[in-house]
């Protein structure tokens, strides 16, 4: 139930703060639930607040997932 | 320049100088605002007459008028200011008619304590944005209230146009099976301004589109004299004047969103927020509605113009008794796009 | 938008969909809930439904702060702004709840009070240091997603000895939601209940709580729970991978979100929030009445950043509108459209309930971004 949106981080700023990046539109946020994300890393943003960090590995794993399902859907005719 | 050089004494102080209630009162302070600002910065043949009114022929054909309030907070941000809002706001309302704008009138409500050099550029932008859309402001109006009682200032304009013959383009001339085109992208003024807005500022190169479109719509009636009905989507955005058309020419709208023109920051700002693009404001685009086998021409007349070069058709009319808007989505499924409830507010959840 | 776009590709959503009509045949039945507000929202902006066969009904849960929070509590706040003078800041999502009186924080504000919509908590903090002279308090609302960026400024208002800030904490816990579903409490059981067959699984939640606290429910009642990201592939993914599991027998709980969710979840936010807060026994839910362990309260450590302390709250239960059915359409045992006012008398205009009011409850996605379905299968009035 909540907004929440992938977002680069592209600068580590005073204490907890860093810049983001989601789709060029760049924001101020508080690192201090991933206090270990780096610039560079993507992080999961709400309300202000990074809450995760993404894995890119996980998400091609994820976006592979989907080919497969569609390919499998493929092959019997869609 | 002034032709009253030299009888206010000393020139008003644009860098330091704030509006005081003796500039609304109607003495000497409000004429030197006048003639100072106003005259000097619109400077066209009927205000330097300074009359009360403005005299001008009526042309031969049907006359149009449209009027517009500005209230916009904050009053300069990224592509504009309320100054260019308020001329390119009443220019557009006349344009959606097929009119060619003539003339302008404006008139202000100042703050107690408003900064003059606030004022002077405000003024001056609407100098420029008259220029580039061929109108003349003939007359106008000022007041000032105390401090406190007004946002800094507003400005209603009020424009005049006229109509040529053959055009008759109006909200409920839709028909089931006409296109629906737009001119560009959407989103971009309500993004500029809410990246302006304490609490939720965020950075983004966004520029409000506030533009005069009577050059883009002489282009395209004059390709297409029988356009249907001709609409800016200002507040409330696409959704709202998709639904009105909907509403008043008892018909139906399916629209694809794929078709749909976004600037990707303006969609990501829209992720932030929560906000839906659809009923995000824009000051510089418009929705036509024509034939289909008038499109094709309209949109290629569209595209040429510099205005319009993102346009593209987005969707059609359709026979509904029950007048809604419907949208194919990007997953291939249907949602409706519904009337605006209340206020667009951000959302958390 | 990365990590947004390529998880909305509608050409793989076709796919995916003719996967999961394969794999469901029409002569059986998947009930299953997205408990979570967010993705009725999805589903509905996108019109999932339109992609899934007719065997797959997809229930809205409760996982929608703004709906369970009862009126009482908005009274509460109202309160606050109203009677005790205080700035109020709060997100934007309350701001039009119609509480008691016909009054919402929306008509308080116009009515004068110091009501300030807020897109961080940090926001309320910060008005709070720059206007030394007023109490601020701040509105707190939402699940576990919600719940560690409020205690990091209790936290961080503790550090700076803050004198003029509080919040007034209404944060609600996932499971025990969960629980009130699987288990209906004896008070709305006489309203209706639905048999689920699987949950689809809270997105952001589950970032901050990890996928472990699910494995008892899978556990205890046998249902498959498949936690899934907001956007409309993962929720289609999360279907099909629940379709599976239901046929075949399993019920575990599967991760389709793992590139944002672990097992563990976030530790620094868990133990942060464990600091701050601690369980209240028992929290009135709008539609579910009183649940045990299912809301927090903040710590005495920092009772003087406590709302409902420093004011001396007193919470007064206010009864829903007779006709109302948000507590059953919140339950899943209802559908917004078997509401009786559902879109003459009750709109999101004029909602009588939560469930019309903000944009991811049932019935206000309904109504918004679904009506149509409706009005096609009969023809109109006018």
């Amino acid at each position: 139930m909540c907004l929440a949106i992938p977002a680069l981080v592209v600068k580590r700023l005073e204490g907890d703060e860093a810049l983001i990046d989601a789709g060029g539109v760049r924001k101020r946020i508080s690192l201090a639930l991933v206090p270990e994300a780096a610039e560079g890393d993507y992080v999961i943003v709400h309300v202000g607040y990074a809450l995760s960090r993404l894995d890119p590995a996980e998400a091609e794993r994820t976006l592979a997932l989907f080919a497969q399902a569609a390919a499998d859907a493929g092959e019997q005719g869609a | 320049m002034s032709q009253t050089k030299g009888i206010y004494g000393r020139r008003l102080d644009f860098r330091q100088g704030r509006i005081e209630m003796a500039h609304g009162a109607g003495g000497r302070a409000m004429a030197q605002l006048i003639d100072e600002l106003f005259v000097a910065a619109f400077d066209n043949e009927w205000l330097r007459l300074l009359n009360d009114q403005a005299r001008f022929a009526v042309r031969a054909g049907r006359m149009v008028m449209a009027t517009d309030s500005h209230v916009v907070s904050p009053l300069f941000f990224p592509g504009g200011d309320i100054g260019s809002l308020s001329v390119h706001g009443t220019v557009n309302d006349v344009a959606m008619s097929g009119a060619r704008p003539l003339y302008l009138a404006a008139s202000f409500i100042l703050e107690e304590g408003f900064p003059l050099a606030d004022l002077k550029r405000i003024v001056e932008s609407m100098a420029a944005a008259a220029r580039t859309a061929e109108v003349a402001v003939v007359t106008g109006d000022t007041k000032v209230v105390e401090r406190g009682k007004g946002d800094g200032v507003f400005i209603t304009t009020t424009g005049v146009g006229v109509v040529p013959e053959g055009v008759e383009i109006s909200a409920e001339r839709a028909q089931p099976g006409d296109a629906v085109i737009l001119s560009g992208t959407i989103g971009d003024h309500g993004v500029a301004i809410m990246s302006f807005r304490e609490n939720l500022s965020f950075e983004t190169s966004i520029r409000s589109d506030t533009a005069s479109l009577h050059g883009l719509v002489a282009a395209m009636v004059q390709k297409v004299p029988g356009i249907h009905c001709l609409r800016d989507p200002t507040r409330g955005g696409l959704a709202t004047t998709l639904n009105e058309f909907a509403r008043q020419s008892r018909v139906g709208i399916r629209i694809a969103e794929r078709a749909i023109p976004v600037q990707p920051e303006v969609s990501a700002a829209c992720e932030f927020l929560g906000l839906d693009p659809l009923y995000v404001a824009n000051e510089g685009k418009l929705v036509a509605i024509c034939t289909a086998q008038d499109a094709p021409a309209l949109l290629e007349a569209m595209r040429a113009h510099p205005l319009g070069r993102d346009a593209a058709v987005i969707g059609v009319v359709t026979e509904d008794p029950h007048q809604f808007v419907q949208m194919q989505t990007s997953l291939g499924g249907s949602r409706m796009v519904d009337w605006l409830t209340g206020e667009q507010l951000p959302r958390i959840c | 938008m990365k990590y947004v776009d390529e998880f909305r590709d509608g050409s793989l959503a076709r796919l995916i969909a003719d996967r999961i009509r394969r794999e469901a045949p029409a002569d059986r039945r998947y009930n299953l809930m997205e408990f979570c507000g967010g993705h009725t929202h999805a589903i509905s902006r996108y019109g999932v439904a339109d992609l899934l066969p007719a065997s797959v009904d997809m229930i809205h849960g409760p996982g929608c702060p703004v709906c369970v929070l009862p009126i009482g509590r908005i009274d509460n706040a109202i309160a606050l702004a109203k009677e005790q003078g205080v700035i109020l800041c709060t997100y934007a999502d309350t701001m039009r709840v119609p509480a008691s009186n016909g009054v919402s924080l929306s008509r308080a504000k116009a009515q004068g009070a110091d009501i300030r919509m807020v897109y961080s908590a940090a926001d309320a903090l910060r008005i709070a240091q720059e206007t030394a002279a007023r109490e601020v308090v701040f509105f707190a609302i939402g699940f576990e997603t919600t719940t560690p960026p409020t205690a990091v400024v209790i936290r961080e208002a503790d550090r700076l000895g803050l004198g003029n800030f509080s919040v007034f904490c209404n944060h609600v816990v996932t499971p025990a939601a969960m629980s009130a579903i699987l288990e209906p409490p004896p008070q709305v059981r006489d309203g209706g209940s639905v048999w689920i067959d699987g949950f689809v699984g809270p997105a952001h939640v589950s970032c901050v709580i990890g996928s472990r606290p699910y494995e008892y429910f899978a556990r205890t009642y046998q249902r498959p729970i498949v936690i899934a990201g907001f956007e409309p592939l993962d929720v289609m993914q999360a279907v099909l991978m629940l379709v599976r599991q239901l046929n075949e027998g399993r019920h575990e709980v599967e991760n389709e979100y793992a590139r944002a969710v672990t097992r563990e979840g976030n530790l620094t936010a868990q133990q942060l929030v464990a600091e701050v807060f601690e369980l209240r026994s028992s929290f009135e839910w709008r539609g579910l009445g009183e649940v045990p362990d299912s809301a927090l309260a903040i710590r005495q450590r920092f009772a003087r950043f406590d709302a409902e302390r420093r004011y001396g709250i007193v919470y007064r239960p206010v009864p829903d509108n007779r006709v109302c059915e948000c507590g059953a359409i919140l339950r899943g045992a209802r559908k917004p459209v078997e509401c009786k006012v559902f879109g003459t008398v009750c709109t999101p205009e004029n909602p009588l309930g939560s469930c019309m009011v903000s944009s991811e409850g049932a019935c206000a996605a309904y109504y918004t971004y679904g009506r149509f379905r409706l009005k096609a299968a009969a023809p109109a009035a006018v």
